[in-house]
């Protein structure tokens, strides 16, 4: 009896870029699922050629490659004025930063906080995975109560490193309703994090600003297996509420 | 494309912060993004009060941080955009500084020197010319120009979009608070009535063509995952840069030629030494000044002539030897003796040279 291989090729977003191979992310990180499905909404709503994508450092900036669109890597904490930079010479582009938590709340947090105050024509993508991956596992602004991380040893303490930063809320609190779309995600729901990046690029194509949390894992440095990154990522959902924060009519 | 303001030559009575956005705009240069700090606000001021004629862009940013990426990113995009800072912002600007010299972008930048270290003075100083020429993580693969007056002010800045441009090095136009804020005279002129034709800018970003059919999407990095692989690429970047000292490299020598005591200085002390030289040639005293224009690269092979000349070498400036010490690499090898007078953050003055030098002439410097 022979048997015969199916050779079903991957499907994958016109927006990725193929020819990057396999993706440069460790094992069970969420980073593919979400730039997959980031890929996946701007072909949806066909911005592939408008679009602009700007990664991070820290485990964003092996995105560099990953998407079939123009890219720029830049510096820890700049990618979200590198591309209003962009977006402001060039009305016409939409402008995708992306980056952790680290690089969003901490060593980017006033490009974060400005960019939203003044509507900047741009899409942020904040992946948390709640520590900083890329560098071996410290504590990021994000990090739970308790959490054990490189730099917090025996569990964060509250008391002493303050509280999680929850990102989406201070941007709702701060941005401008009228013309920003707030929400947070979670790659434990790919098809409800692909219809929020639908409406966050429809709003950036519509000349809003737009900020998308994505909740996400790191199997690596939270040393969890599949059972147990599921379960910290459920923790996580509890914690960071999922939704829109804001959002308006149309999109 | 931006409207150009000066069509014809128009001789005006400006301070210096006012003479480089008039230059920007004559170099049609299209956005400019910054953020304030003394002594360099006016750019902005004027820039920002020409933008209902010029039809350009402006962003105000949260820090110089955001000015210098947000530059680098309206340069990605395909403009020629600028921006300005000073002192404590000049320092954090270096991250965005870096990016430039690391990816080639042809980021313009005019640095307004001011008091340092730290918040020090807000008027002026010469004590970010070695942070300019050298600042941030690298090699120092950057074009400097220094400019000791308004003209100048007007001339480098504009030709420090089409160095930046045609070569794709970081390029700066070193001045300091006393050129922003002093009125002088300065004649305005459309480059093109002086032959100057502006370098095309392209985007990086966003250029014409489709992706896929007509262009492979661009991957702008500037991480590397091996060693070699990133000295390969610097190695590239050496030697296009040692190419530019025969290509871009500018002087001054004031009565120069018969000089026994050769000033060494540049900027707006370089004025004061030719006050200086012109009182002493009066008194019988051969004095001549060597000035470079271009601090990165240096024009070597002149200063060494120079130096070689002279019987003693005075180096001045308002900061503590930042410009002889780079002299002083260039210059090695050679023996004629040195003195110094450095008065840092403060400005030099024509007597105070005058002075050194008679001192210099009393008692002769042997080292």
């Amino acid at each position: 009896m022979t048997t015969k291989i199916l050779e079903l090729p991957p499907n994958l977003p016109k927006s990725q870029n193929e020819e990057a191979g396999a993706s440069k992310f460790c094992p069970g990180c969420g980073h593919g699922m979400v730039l997959k499905t980031l890929a996946f909404a701007i072909d949806e709503l066909e911005l592939k050629e408008k679009s602009v994508f700007g990664c991070d450092i820290g485990c964003s900036l092996l995105s560099w490659n990953y998407m079939d669109i123009d890219t720029v890597q830049t510096h820890h904490g700049r990618t979200t004025a590198v591309i209003y930079g962009v977006t402001r010479a060039n009305p016409e582009a939409i402008g995708i930063a992306y980056m952790g938590d680290g690089g969003g709340l901490a060593i980017g947090a006033q490009h974060l906080v400005n960019a939203a105050v003044r509507g900047e024509k741009m899409l942020i993508v904040l992946v948390n995975n709640t520590n900083y991956g890329m560098t071996g596992g410290q504590m990021s602004p994000t990090t739970l109560p308790g959490q054990r991380t490189e730099t917090t040893p025996y569990g964060r303490d509250c008391s002493v490193t303050g509280k999680p930063a929850k990102g989406a809320e201070m941007i709702a609190a701060i941005a401008d309703s009228d013309k920003s779309y707030v929400a947070r995600a979670s790659v434990s729901n790919l098809r409800k994090l692909r219809s929020t990046f639908k409406k966050a690029l429809k709003n950036v194509n519509e000349g809003g600003f737009s900020f998308v949390e994505v909740l996400s894992i790191c199997p690596l440095n939270w040393r969890t297996n599949n059972v147990d990154t599921w379960a910290r990522l459920q923790t996580m959902e509890e914690f960071f509420e999922v939704k829109e924060f804001v959002s308006r009519e149309g999109l | 494309m931006v409207n150009k303001l000066i069509k014809e030559d128009t001789k005006m009575f400006l301070t210096g912060n006012e003479v480089l956005a008039y230059a920007a705009n004559a170099a049609e240069a299209e956005f400019m993004y910054g953020y304030p700090i003394t002594p360099q606000n006016e750019i902005m001021h004027t820039w920002c009060k020409l933008l209902p004629k010029t039809e350009a862009g402006f962003l105000q940013t949260e820090d110089e941080i955001s000015a210098g990426f947000s530059t680098l990113g309206g340069i990605l995009a395909g403009k020629r955009a600028f921006t300005a800072t000073a002192g404590p912002g000049n320092v954090i600007m270096q991250d965005a500084m870096s990016m430039a010299e690391m990816m080639r972008i042809p980021f313009v930048c005019a640095v307004m020197q001011r008091g340092g270290p730290s918040t020090a003075t807000v008027i002026y100083a010469q004590q970010e010319t070695r942070l300019t020429c050298y600042g941030g993580n690298g090699e120092g693969f950057r074009i400097v120009y220094s400019t000791a007056g308004h003209q100048d002010l007007f001339d480098y800045m504009i030709k420090a979009f089409n160095t930046a441009w045609k070569y794709r090095f970081p390029t700066f136009v070193l001045a300091d608070g006393y050129q922003g804020k002093m009125r002088e005279p300065v004649t305005l002129y459309d480059p093109a009535s002086r032959g100057i034709k502006m370098v095309p800018v392209e985007a990086s970003l966003l250029a014409p063509g489709k992706i896929g059919t007509d262009r492979p999407s661009n991957h702008l990095r500037n991480t590397f995952n091996m060693e070699e692989e990133l000295m390969e690429v610097l190695d590239e970047y050496a030697v296009d840069f040692a190419k530019l000292e025969d290509e871009i490299s500018e002087y001054e020598e004031y009565k120069a030629d018969d000089a026994e005591i050769l000033i060494i200085t540049h900027g707006i002390v370089a004025r004061s030494a030719r006050t200086a030289i012109d009182e002493l040639r009066e008194k019988g005293v051969k004095a001549g000044m060597f000035r470079p224009i271009t601090l990165r690269p240096l024009a070597v092979k002149p200063l060494r002539a120079a130096v070689s000349r002279a019987k003693q070498i005075l180096f001045t400036e308002s900061a503590n030897g930042q410009l002889a010490q780079m002299i002083l690499e260039a210059v090695y090898g050679l023996t004629t003796p040195y003195s110094t007078l450095y008065k840092m953050g403060v400005g030099v003055t024509g007597d105070d040279i005058v002075e050194k030098v008679e001192a210099m002439l009393k008692q002769p410097v042997t080292v």
